[in-house]
């Protein structure tokens, strides 16, 4: 690698003020055709500098043509939400070139291909044509990658006129391409030649630059998706079922990838997993169901509309006590809605899934570190609990790159509940499957394969008693039935609770849960200084646990944020504690992007009227 | 005393594991006197017991439907999920996961199996899962009170239902196309041969699809009706005389040479195919097809062992498992070790 960057060069013009490492970069790309590639490259890059970022995909449901977008926000003070504001452009694709260059704030930068001849037109930005069929002609990449190659142009035009440093350039693509030389040269080269020709023919004319810090040493780079992955072979998942859908499909692909890696018997090398692509998403929970029925840590993964199908047997797993952990990575619906956007629209829908009473156990990570925490929790707390557990992320938090803290070997052991084996039926005076001996409402459960002759029973969807024995009998039904909500306090107690952060002197209080964190996080920031201060808290999962009562009983007025058009967290919160209903306010938002804290601030400016 | 003279007596109608019939029965029937659900599930519990299996190391499987509520009525020590209409495959398919030792005999029906459960079906045989799967086949739905099934023929008259309009589904055709590794017909009206078949089944390495016309006393047993008890009588047509020889046990029958093929399954037991007026090689597929073709055009229930094949790897077989059951692993194995964790969080960036 030879240092093509000259510091000197990049020094913007004297009446210019630099902008440091707070900033947006979007880039306009035609799907299909390699820029995810440049894009993390870039994002790996200004990690790797030690610079806060998160890189956001807005892709189309297409496999190649449609126009695609990535936005990384770089924030030397930590904020990563997504911003609707964009400061560097790069607009590769033609067809979407106008609108790139509508969408460049006022004294940015836009970067584009000089052989898209349109006019430029805006007098305030700093257009930065770049000569990428040329640079591409005369590198060595074999006619076939030419196409792919070619976003390899922006990286490194951008590269140089932000100062993004090529080193790290260079791991971030040893990173992508596992070490393969070919590949990892090949881009470089490209890379490496368009910084040159920038550093020799572009006059920096912006002010926004990047400096390196030490803000992620601490750090990993990882998505919600493989950090839930990774959760569950450490929670001891034994078996995948699960059938492909976007966003949810990397979550089970990730499993395949490292289960092999992490769970095979060290003694025998034989596996102690097994994964089955299932032919649609009723065969994927029944499959985990009957697993986890016979004592495997059983889950499944989809989205909003497999998860529509998943509803009968979800019913079944409540009404017949069958642990396993279903992940709802959510994308937007109604129907197939906007399979490629991002969502909380699915919360209601699960609380209640399934026909007939039912109150299911959901949770719901913030962030990667959380994916990968209830990624072993859910596991625990669903065999704890005999229940299924549901993991509500989303497409955001599930297919986004996110800044990590390193995963932690889980501080507890497995949890594996109540099960008794040959032996223990013995100890127990009287067992029925459904007899609630403890009076926590979570009966006593045997595994096929357990050879006591008096350790069976036929587990079914049907009205059945304590013995698990068919029944239509009203006081039965009723019996089972209130047990079951027993059970489901018990659960209460059990659940993640809440995360709080407080502010002195806060007028207000804020609920929301997920991936709208890092927005509401900043918001929170920005009207503090503003004089607003605010006290927040994000559900983890539900059924509420007390901490939330006590939340919503210290605040006169609570704002309820989340990412779907009816409020649905709001929803659940007043159904709940209905005595303080008046008290929330609904804001709740949903058109297929993550949240910006600028609508967080503005929202809640309009009812506060500072 | 007296507990002691009934052991005594009760030892002479034990198999070879100790137990008596009565250890493989089920609750009472709550289906109708005459079902040929009933014939078939008393059918289960002698096949089983003339096996010696313990009940402890079978898991029964059901979906929704009248068929689906029979294995109440059998194998009480043994566990069982009734499951949802027609995903009964499903859940088999990962319960069977939990302990490779276990032998797992699934009861559907005709509504079950060739109308909401159809593709479960097809993709329960593709995998080869190792799994007794008995349709009981009447050609009609019971619990809703009689409506027409997808295996009912074109023409069939129903009280308050009218005629049929549509062709029928071929369970055994289904499996054969579908790549099951182990079809058989039989009729609830000749109980030997299904339990000989159920007997060869319980022994086959893969998918045993059990296509059994099982007559609805109910709805759908007029003597045209092609799923009744006088029809089936009248139209049987036995592709061999079929018995069963469990490991170990000598073949005792005399038979001249190309009188009889057989067939020996994975434990070391046979199935011995006696000719009866045409010679017929269950293991030839495209012949299998013609014979199906042929038999359904001249209206013959042709019953017997259908296809065979014992060679193709269970999906079981796939998975590279350990040899204590899944659902019994230490904790220990289950989660990586600590150091793990470190090499995890290198392989992120």
């Amino acid at each position: 690698m030879s240092a093509v960057q000259s510091i000197e060069h990049l020094k913007p013009s004297e009446e210019l003020e630099p902008k440091v490492n707070d900033f947006s970069i979007t880039v306009g790309t035609v799907n299909g055709s390699g820029s995810q590639t440049s894009n993390l490259t870039i994002l790996r890059a200004l990690f790797k500098m030690g610079i806060p970022i998160s890189g956001k995909n807005l892709f189309p449901s297409n496999i190649q043509g449609l126009p695609t977008w990535y936005t990384i926000r770089v924030s030397k003070d930590g904020f990563l939400a997504r911003r609707d504001e964009h400061e560097i452009v790069v607009a590769m694709n033609p067809n979407t070139f106008s609108e790139d260059l509508a969408e460049v704030l006022p004294g940015g930068a836009f970067f584009y291909p000089d052989d898209i001849k349109l006019e430029i037109g805006r007098e305030d930005v700093v257009a930065y044509p770049m000569p990428v069929k040329q640079l591409v002609n005369e590198s060595e990449a074999p006619t076939s990658l030419r196409n792919y190659v070619s976003n390899m142009v922006y990286v490194g035009v951008v590269a140089q006129m932000l100062g993004i440093d090529l080193e790290k350039i260079f791991q971030a693509l040893e990173f992508h391409f596992k070490g393969k030389q070919r590949p990892i040269q090949l881009n470089y080269d490209i890379i490496e030649k368009a910084a040159s020709w920038a550093a020799e023919n572009l006059e920096k004319r912006d002010p926004y630059l990047i400096e390196p810090m030490d803000k992620t040493h601490d750090y990993i780079l990882t998505d919600g998706n493989t950090a839930a992955a990774l959760g569950a072979i450490y929670g001891g998942v034994q078996f995948v079922s699960w059938y492909p859908i976007t966003p949810a499909s990397s979550l089970s692909e990730s499993l395949d990838e490292y289960l092999p890696m992490l769970r095979k018997d060290p003694e025998t090398g034989k596996n102690t997993f097994a994964v089955v692509q299932a032919e649609d998403e009723l065969a994927a929970i029944g499959m985990a169901i009957g697993a986890g029925w016979a004592g495997l840590r059983a889950m499944t993964s989809t989205s909003g509309p497999g998860f529509s199908l998943m509803t009968e047997y979800a019913g079944l797993a409540y009404y017949s006590e069958v642990p396993i952990v279903v992940w709802n990575v959510q994308r937007v619906g109604p129907s197939t809605g906007l399979p490629t956007r991002t969502s909380q629209g699915d919360l209601t829908m699960t609380y209640f899934l399934g026909h007939g009473d039912t109150q299911q156990i959901i949770l719901f990570p913030g962030s990667a570190n959380e994916c990968y925490e209830f990624g072993w929790r859910a596991f625990d707390l669903a065999e704890q609990l005999q229940a299924p557990v549901f993991v509500l992320s989303d497409l955001d938090l599930g297919m986004n790159q996110w800044m990590a803290t390193p995963f932690e070997y889980p501080q507890s052991p497995l949890e594996r509940g109540k099960v008794l084996w040959e032996n223990d039926i013995e100890k127990m005076p009287d067992w029925g499957r459904y007899l609630d001996v403890d009076g926590d409402g979570i009966p006593y459960r045997t595994l096929p394969g357990n050879q006591n002759p008096s350790s069976a029973y036929f587990a079914r969807g049907t009205g059945h008693d304590e013995y698990a024995q068919y029944t239509e009998n009203p006081e039965d039904y009723e019996r089972i039935m209130d047990r079951l909500s027993k059970k489901y306090e018990t659960a209460r107690s059990m659940v993640p609770k809440p995360i709080v952060k407080t502010q002195a002197g806060a007028e207000i209080g804020i609920i929301a849960f997920g991936s709208t964190e890092p927005a509401i996080e900043e918001a929170r920031n920005h009207l503090a200084k503003e004089g607003l201060k605010s006290d927040y808290l994000r559900v983890r999962a539900i059924p509420f646990t007390t901490e939330v009562t006590e939340f919503i009983k210290e605040h006169d007025r609570l704002y309820v944020i989340e990412l779907n058009r009816d409020g649905q967290l709001s929803q659940l919160l007043r159904m709940r504690y209905p005595d303080h209903s008046t008290k929330l306010t609904s804001m709740a938002h949903l058109d297929g992007l993550p949240l910006t804290a600028s609508w967080v601030e503005e929202s809640i400016k309009t009812k506060e009227v500072l | 005393m007296a507990d002691q003279t009934t052991t005594a007596r009760s030892r002479l109608n034990v198999n070879l594991i100790g137990l008596e019939k009565s250890d493989y029965r089920g609750q009472p029937s709550t289906l109708c006197q005459g079902c040929g659900h009933n014939s078939i599930s008393s059918q289960i519990i002698a096949a089983c017991y003339e096996l010696s299996i313990a009940p402890e190391k079978i898991i029964k499987f059901s979906g929704i439907g009248c068929s689906s509520k029979s294995p109440t009525y059998f194998l009480n020590r043994s566990f069982g999920f009734n499951g949802l209409h027609g995903r009964m495959p499903s859940l088999a398919t990962g319960a069977m996961f939990a302990d490779r030792s276990m032998i797992g005999i699934a009861v559907s029906g005709d509504g079950d199996t060739a109308s909401i459960g159809m593709g479960q079906f097809k993709h329960v045989m593709r995998r080869n899962l190792s799994l007794v799967y008995i349709v009981e086949n009447n050609g009609v739905y019971g619990l809703t009170k009689g409506q027409f099934s997808a295996t009912a023929e074109p023409g069939l008259t129903l009280k308050g239902h009218g005629r049929n309009p549509y062709m029928p589904i071929d369970i055994a055709w289904e499996a054969v196309v579908g790549n099951a590794t182990f079809v058989a017909r039989s009729f609830a009206g000749d109980p030997k041969q299904v339990k000989e078949l159920i007997k060869a089944a319980l022994s086959h390495r893969g998918i045993a699809v059990l296509d059994i016309i099982s007559p609805c006393v109910t709805f759908n047993n007029r003597d045209d009706s092609m799923h009744s008890y006088a029809w089936g009588k009248d139209h049987e047509a036995p592709l061999h005389e079929l018995s069963y020889v469990p490991p170990r046990e000598d073949i005792m029958i005399d038979y001249e040479s190309g009188e009889i093929i057989e067939v020996t399954l994975h434990d070391g037991s046979n199935i011995i195919l006696k000719k009866l007026e045409q010679d017929y090689d269950p293991t030839d597929r495209s012949k299998v097809l013609c014979m199906l073709e042929e038999a359904n055009a001249k209206n013959w229930l042709v019953t017997g062992l259908i296809y065979i094949n014992t060679t193709h790897p269970t999906l079981l077989d796939l998975y590279e498992l350990p040899d204590t059951p899944l659902n019994r692993l230490p904790k220990n194995l289950l989660r990586p070790s600590k150091e793990s964790i470190k090499n995890v969080n290198d392989m992120m960036f």
